[in-house]
């Protein structure tokens, strides 16, 4: 018998609906492998066992009684930065590191009622703002390839979990990369939806124009049957889309047969580690044996991406997490003199040393006599690079190139530098800055080490990425290889 | 230097950030860095560009003037650090 934690949604899915096992038992084999395995990556910052087993309990109960969601009894994590109703939720962060949510977010509540079982809440960056995950308040996660190299950031306790089997799929947020970059880093899949395709309510915000929840899985078809679940209009979130919801499983099946992909120049230039980039490019041959074409584009205006990201960034951050006073919730300092010594000690002692960062560089750009010339350059070039995107999707369906400039790092190596850190987001940006979905396969090793393609969409074009990446997995079998010691 | 330690103290104070001494210093190195690598923005031609508001497009939606939340005071307030009789406790403010 296949082990059970080695199977994906889709497999899983098979199983209970063919009685081999119940949800319970399911739910316990991997709360098992959780509690055996978990703290040598230190994926998790909750466990939730009980709400768990009783979740997995009326999942048994609905298939019994012929009812159930398309995720019914199938285990999931989530990122813990989703508000989770009576369930401790951190962000990462020493600020809220008792906070116990009062209510869920709108993608929590939509997976609960698609019946998916719910096993704890993953590791990440502090408030989502790393590529390394080594600015989580609960110390870095380390990846299953190699655990002296980070998994990636900000959704690396995601990343790292499904890579080493704890789970088949997770919840996940992407404000610059933080899906795609940690499933690149990890041999998964990540996949980023059109900006306002997936509710944001409850998500908890770190810049509120770029970010956009998504899913980390073994397979294109798994990230199929959880964006499904979780995509649609919400009212309760004022940039969410009304546009009708497609079948992404149904479409999985499609050729990509004159599927046109566009490649752009500046994805393969000297940032990009070489051996990285003749993965990439043998990925991209595959696809054109199987029917593909490629077309030359060009997004004249890509290398601005990184610093215009550091600027829209930091600035919607710094509004953002001015919500934390040390009043209402979160961390507070002790013994405060007036109630300024209580914001400013709260806030510097409450956030950890990338926040503040962030948190400043935000509010430099922002005031008098800066603003027009940071933060309103910043938004009219994010509009050229835009402009970009839309001119090349005219002539291509996917524009593909490598998620990552190198393979896993190691833990240590670019958390002094904040440029080197920054740039590992280099090519994932730009999907963020025009809204645009985009998501990464795996497709290949370097030293022993995943590497990630990348795949940006149209806005609304996930089921054309899905399907690429699908047929893709078809063809090849990277997204089966499963880390040394995690079989 | 792009900034000075003076600057960095007033972006702290805007930000409502008290650091340490350390902080300062490591600060003002690092945040110089952050804005001379921003500064190469300046180099872009965006004469006539109308600065972006969203990446669809989209409007921002107005609902009905109705009343749809419930009073969860007490639940809310479960995660205050101080509170009494309802009411967020902060140290006295006039004298």
């Amino acid at each position: 018998m296949m082990a059970l934690h080695t199977r994906t949604l889709a497999e899983l899915s098979v199983g209970l609906e063919s009685g081999e096992f119940t949800s319970v038992e399911l739910t316990q084999t991997l709360l098992d492998r959780i509690a055996l395995r978990s703290s040598e990556l230190n994926a998790l910052i909750t466990v939730t066992a009980d709400e768990a087993l009783a979740a997995a309990a009326k999942a048994d109960a609905a298939r019994a009684a012929g009812s159930g969601g398309t995720l019914n009894g199938l285990p999931i994590i989530h990122k813990d930065i989703f508000c989770t109703r009576g369930v401790k939720t951190t962000c990462g962060s020493k600020m809220l590191e008792n906070f116990i949510s009062p209510y869920d977010a709108t993608v929590v509540e939509k997976l609960a009622a698609a019946g998916a079982v719910v096993l704890g809440k993953s590791n990440m960056d502090e408030f989502a703002m790393g590529s390394s995950n080594e600015t989580s308040f609960f110390g870095p996660v380390r990846n299953p390839w190699d655990l002296e190299c980070s998994p990636g950031g900000s959704s690396g306790g995601s990343s790292a979990s499904v890579a080493a089997r704890f789970v088949p799929a997770a919840t996940a947020t992407d404000t610059g990369g933080s899906i795609r970059q940690p499933a690149a880093l990890t041999g998964t899949v990540g996949l980023k939806p059109t900006y306002g395709r997936v509710s944001r309510y409850g998500m908890i915000a770190f810049a509120s124009s770029l970010d956009q929840a998504g899913v980390i899985t073994r397979s294109a078809e798994d990230a199929a049957m959880m964006l499904g679940a979780m995509a649609g209009f919400d009212p309760r979130d004022s940039t969410s889309i009304d546009e009708p919801v497609p079948d992404y499983v149904a479409a999985l099946g499609e050729s990509v047969k004159g599927l046109r992909i566009g490649i752009v120049r500046q994805h393969f230039d000297e940032g990009l580690d070489a051996e990285t980039g003749a993965r990439v490019k043998e990925a991209i041959a595959t696809l054109e044996s199987m029917g593909a074409t490629t077309v030359e584009v060009d997004l004249p205006n890509i290398d601005m991406s990184v610093p215009t990201y550091y600027v829209v960034a930091p600035a919607e951050c710094s509004s953002n997490l001015s919500r934390f006073d040390g009043v209402r919730f979160g961390y507070r300092a002790e013994n405060p003199e007036d109630l300024l010594d209580l914001y400013c000690r709260s806030r510097g002692e409450g956030f950890g040393d990338e926040v503040k960062r962030r948190i400043m560089t935000g509010t430099y750009v922002l005031s008098a006599g800066y603003y027009d010339a940071y933060y309103l350059k910043a938004q009219q070039v994010r509009q050229l690079i835009a402009d970009d995107f839309q001119k090349a999707f005219a002539d291509v369906d996917v524009i593909a190139g490598p998620t990552a400039p190198s393979p896993a790092f190691k833990l240590g190596d670019k958390v002094d530098d904040p440029i080197t850190m920054y740039l590992n987001d280099i090519y994932t940006i730009g999907a963020n800055l025009a809204g645009l979905p985009a998501i990464s396969v795996p497709c290949g090793f370097v030293n022993d080490l995943p590497v990630g393609l990348h795949l940006v969409g149209a806005h609304f074009a996930e089921s054309t990425l899905l399907m690429c990446a699908h047929q893709y997995q078809l063809h090849t079998d990277f997204h089966k290889a499963c880390p040394e010691g995690f079989q | 230097m792009s900034l000075d330690k003076e600057q960095v103290k007033h972006i702290a104070m805007l930000a409502r950030l008290k650091l340490s001494e350390n902080e300062y210093a490591e600060s003002v190195e690092k945040l110089s860095r952050i804005v001379d690598f921003v500064d190469q923005l300046s180099q872009a031609n965006t004469d006539g560009v109308l600065p972006m508001a969203h990446p669809l497009h989209a409007a921002q939606r107005l609902r009905p003037d109705a009343v749809t939340e419930t009073n969860e005071r007490d639940r809310y307030q479960q995660n205050a650090p101080a509170v009494e009789d309802g009411l967020y406790l902060v140290p006295k403010v006039i004298e």
